[in-house]
């Protein structure tokens, strides 16, 4: 759903996880009729040859090798991984008192002579194929108008995207975990009260909050704009943890807890959530994905990260006047979001696969040879 | 369901008022409103601090202030609606008016459009599940909700916009071009359509060839300089819509709802010259509305006269196949102003417009200003459009997948149905429940404005209007009396769009009551 700013979370699949439909089939699969139709037969042995697949594995066992498997998302965490290494490890660190200086020999806030124009000096054709070789060159994104390395800002940019979204899940995740598990588990006037709440921060405009804490924090820099943001979009989490919760409480095991003597919280947080966890990290990773294009639209409109400091959003606010002169200090920011966003996109839409009890698709590949054999078999016996 | 929906309301209200107290007293204590005055060297500097102060009522404390402005609000029942006045000193209702209608504008084009297409290719790709056209689509979709919209804006302005207004300066298509699209065209329809090899082949050369000449044909004879379809293309494409639609609507089988649609669009060809005609009389946009109502009737009448097994199914498909040919006629006429249109002195022969909403000054007939509003649409929408689509193809999809899975499909299937019948009757009707309730939510979100894209594309709407008063552009600020008229609008968008779409899925699954 988009909401007042263009950026929002993709919407989930509408339907609810229905795990007893799953353990009904896997009952089904274990008992043996002689007289079956084929067609039923056949659904037998795949779930059997399913059922021998995940068979002694733990559940996080089975949802991390589900999610191993998705391709898409094993090399999205590789490319996520190594930008978040090339953006720490080339510019270094400042922050929290710690100044690590990093591998790249300029600074993002100082201007330097103009090389090459202010062209990117990046070259990756090689020189057998008539270009002038691999070579970062001095400076490989180029340079603004007064000789700022872009590289360097960039970097900083990124810094910066990766620290507010990090933090922007971290805060939204507790957040609406917390509320959605209390409101779900106590129900009564204190759900009414907690969703009519969430119902006031969904409907407040985000922009309006964002450019009210930029104004009177000027100076505290990002890491608060973060935590702000962070305690602006739980709303959709918490509304589905609440859903998630209010089916969990009615299960069996919740009632031995509560005769065993628990405390509430204890139930909540002990034997509920633990039951919730899919919903969570599923809608954590889209909130972060979120959260990096709500922060460099914010700093696009100049009310997001403040002016000494750089991000992603405000590096393509800066140039984009300059886009038809000096079109690389607007592409490379730019590429970068995009990189950051899809591949937690992809990371998510991975996990909601893994997480996804009637995920059938990614059998490994002697499993799959296995399947379409045994429908075979089914075939031939019922013909 | 009057008291569920009394509760609902009254809750909505309550949340409305709370909220917009605290929106109210966060603006006024975020700055100061008379900052530009304090620091200006005029010489009437006092008094114009004073006049300030007595227009906006800024010396009572912001948290009693609210109640001045609510007030205002509350005097709208007996007919003196009054949102106080923004730092220039006019009133927030008339600048609310205009700001409203062309976000709209903005909006509704956008929306319409992305829920068509998405919900299209959702079909498509639910129905191609795992298969490469389906994988390419998931790419791509993530990939357009992974793009900041402002990035996305200025690539169209300056990839699309500029070199489509070089391009038209001398309209030929390079062959390479042509080339590259005809194959694109062809893997895309082998990728939509499956099946064997065989079939892939052969769908892949129609396709390929098929665009290829039209585009040799548009490059061949200018067509962008001069476009234009003409009775015989009207015709053609009407024929191919009447068995489109009918395939879709009521199956081909059914031969009185193809004659009716064969009729409507014979008699569409028929009535092209006789309304051209028309049209050379000065038209408004209410001319239009009269001609689609009549030739709705109509449409309707011959549905009717041919029946059929089921009488409405012939009169649904004449309907849809009427609107679409009525389209066909309009979009023939307006192209027939482009040349006005296009080398007229505003516009300089360079008519895909990269800012605001209109050309100021441009006097033309009702087609000329159309087309004005279209070219200025055209960036903005597709913006938006390549943003929101990605939502609605990935929910329709699921939706679909869901329900494709459910045991009545396979009773459908087991029938004997042909699996027209079961995708359109049985499982897409379904799949649609929840994308209504998403729509409504959606487009109660977006009545906001949206705000970046206005921004980008200098489109004065109420996202325009929130900028300004929270001071971009260097405009005084908190100038809060702007900030509540957006904030009253979107928020009451959004609780009647979420009403709305609670009544929606009630009505639509019969197994939900509201109590």
């Amino acid at each position: 759903m988009s909401n007042f700013y263009g950026v929002g979370v993709p919407p989930e699949d509408p339907e609810k996880r229905d795990k007893e439909d799953s353990i009904k089939r896997e009952e089904l699969a274990t008992e043996v009729s002689e007289h079956a139709p084929s067609d039923q037969l056949e659904e037998r042995v795949e779930n059997a040859i399913e059922l021998k697949e995940i068979e002694g594995l733990s559940q996080g066992r089975i949802v991390f090798r589900r999610f191993v498997r998705h391709t898409g998302a094993m090399i999205s965490l590789t490319v996520l991984f190594l930008v978040v290494v090339l953006a720490f490890s080339s510019i270094g660190i400042d922050a929290l008192g710690l100044h690590l200086r990093g591998w790249w020999k300029w600074e993002y806030t100082l201007p330097h002579n103009i090389v090459n124009g202010a062209h990117p000096t990046l070259s990756l054709i090689p020189q057998w194929l008539g270009g002038s070789g691999i070579s970062l060159g001095d400076h490989p994104f180029g340079q603004d108008e007064v000789g700022h390395d872009t590289f360097a800002q960039v970097m900083r940019g990124m810094q910066q995207s990766l620290m507010i979204l990090f933090v922007v899940g971290l805060v939204s995740t507790a957040v609406g975990t917390i509320i959605g598990a209390v409101a779900g588990y106590f129900r009564g006037r204190l759900d009414q009260l907690l969703m009519r709440l969430t119902d006031v921060v969904i409907i407040v405009p985000l922009i309006l909050l964002a450019a009210v804490i930029g104004r009177t924090f000027q100076n505290s820099g990002s890491f608060l704009l973060a935590v702000v943001l962070g305690l602006l979009i739980w709303t959709s989490l918490a509304r589905l943890v609440r859903g998630e919760v209010l089916t969990l409480r009615e299960r069996e095991f919740v009632d031995a807890a509560k005769v065993a003597g628990a405390s509430s919280w204890r139930i909540m947080f002990r034997h509920i959530l633990p039951n919730a966890i899919g919903v969570i990290i599923v809608s954590a990773t889209l909130t972060m994905s979120a959260a990096i294009l709500l922060e460099t639209g914010l700093s696009f409109l100049g009310f997001g990260v403040q002016f000494p400091d750089v991000s992603l959003g405000k590096l393509i606010s800066d140039y984009s006047a300059s886009f038809n002169t000096r079109p690389w200090l607007f592409w490379w920011p730019g590429s970068f979001i995009v990189i950051i966003a899809l591949s937690i996109n992809f990371i998510g839409d991975g996990l909601r696969d893994a997480f996804d009890p009637r995920q059938k698709r990614l059998l490994n590949r002697s499993a799959r040879a296995a399947k379409s054999a045994a429908r075979e078999k089914a075939a031939n016996a019922g013909a | 369901m009057v008291t569920f929906l009394s509760r609902r309301l009254i809750a909505s209200i309550i949340v409305l008022l709370v909220a917009s107290y605290i929106v109210y007293v966060l603006t006024c204590y975020s700055g100061d409103p008379l900052q530009d005055l304090r620091t200006s060297t005029a010489r009437n500097k006092q008094t114009l601090i004073e006049n300030r102060i007595h227009a906006l009522n800024l010396d009572v404390p912001p948290f009693l202030r609210y109640f001045i402005w609510f007030s205002g609000l509350l005097r709208g029942f007996i007919g003196q609606f009054d949102l106080g006045k923004n730092i220039q000193g006019q009133a927030v209702t008339s600048q609310l008016g205009a700001a409203m209608g062309s976000t709209l504008q903005l909006v509704t084009t956008a929306t319409l459009l992305a829920i068509i297409v998405g919900v299209i290719v959702g079909i498509t790709t639910a129905l191609r599940q795992y298969t490469s056209y389906d994988y390419s689509v998931t790419f791509l979709s993530f990939l357009f909700f992974s793009l900041p919209i402002f990035w996305l804006a200025v690539m169209l302005k300056q990839y699309l916009a500029i070199n489509f207004n070089d391009f038209l300066q001398d309209p030929v298509i390079a062959p390479g071009i042509i080339l590259i699209v005809s194959l694109i065209a062809g893997i895309a329809w082998l990728g939509i359509l499956g099946g064997g090899w065989r079939k892939r082949l052969i769908t892949f050369g129609i396709a390929a060839l098929t665009t290829a000449i039209v585009l040799e044909f548009f490059s061949a004879t200018r067509w962008f300089a001069h476009p234009g379809l003409g009775i015989v293309v009207v015709f053609v494409l009407g024929i191919g819509v009447a068995f489109l639609v009918t395939t879709l609507s009521a199956g081909l089988a059914n031969r009185k709802a193809l004659y009716s649609s064969l009729s409507v669009v014979v008699l569409g060809t028929a009535l092209y010259y006789p309304l051209n005609y028309l049209f050379l009389y000065p038209t408004t946009g209410w001319t239009i509305l009269i001609l689609a109502i009549i030739a709705l009737l109509v449409a309707g009448a011959i549905g009717w006269f041919w029946g059929g097994v089921d009488r409405w199914v012939s009169v649904r498909t004449a309907a849809i196949v009427v609107v679409l040919m009525g389209a066909l006629i309009l979009v023939d006429r307006y192209m027939q102003s482009w040349n006005v249109y296009a080398n007229s002195d505003e516009i300089g022969g360079r008519p895909i417009a990269t800012i605001g909403s209109s050309t100021p000054d441009l006097i033309g007939s009702f087609w000329v200003q159309g087309l004005d509003s279209f070219t200025h649409l055209l960036l903005p929408t597709a913006a938006l459009l390549l943003a929101s689509l990605a939502g609605y193809t990935r929910y329709t999809r699921a939706s679909l997948l869901e329900v494709m899975n459910q045991d009545y499909i396979r009773t459908a299937r087991a029938k004997g149905l042909s699996e027209r019948a079961v995708v359109m009757r049985h499982a897409f009707r379904n799949a649609l429940i929840p994308i209504t309730t998403i729509v409504a939510l959606d487009f109660g979100a977006l009545i906001g404005g949206a705000v970046i894209t206005e921004r980008v594309f200098g489109w004065v709407g109420m996202g325009q209007m929130f900028q300004q008063a929270l001071g971009a552009g260097g405009s005084p600020w908190p100038d809060v009396n702007p900030i509540m008229g957006v904030f009253l609008v979107t928020g009451i968008a959004a609780v009647v769009f979420n009403l709305l779409a609670d009544l929606i899925y009630t009505s639509l699954d019969p197994r939900i009551r509201v109590s």
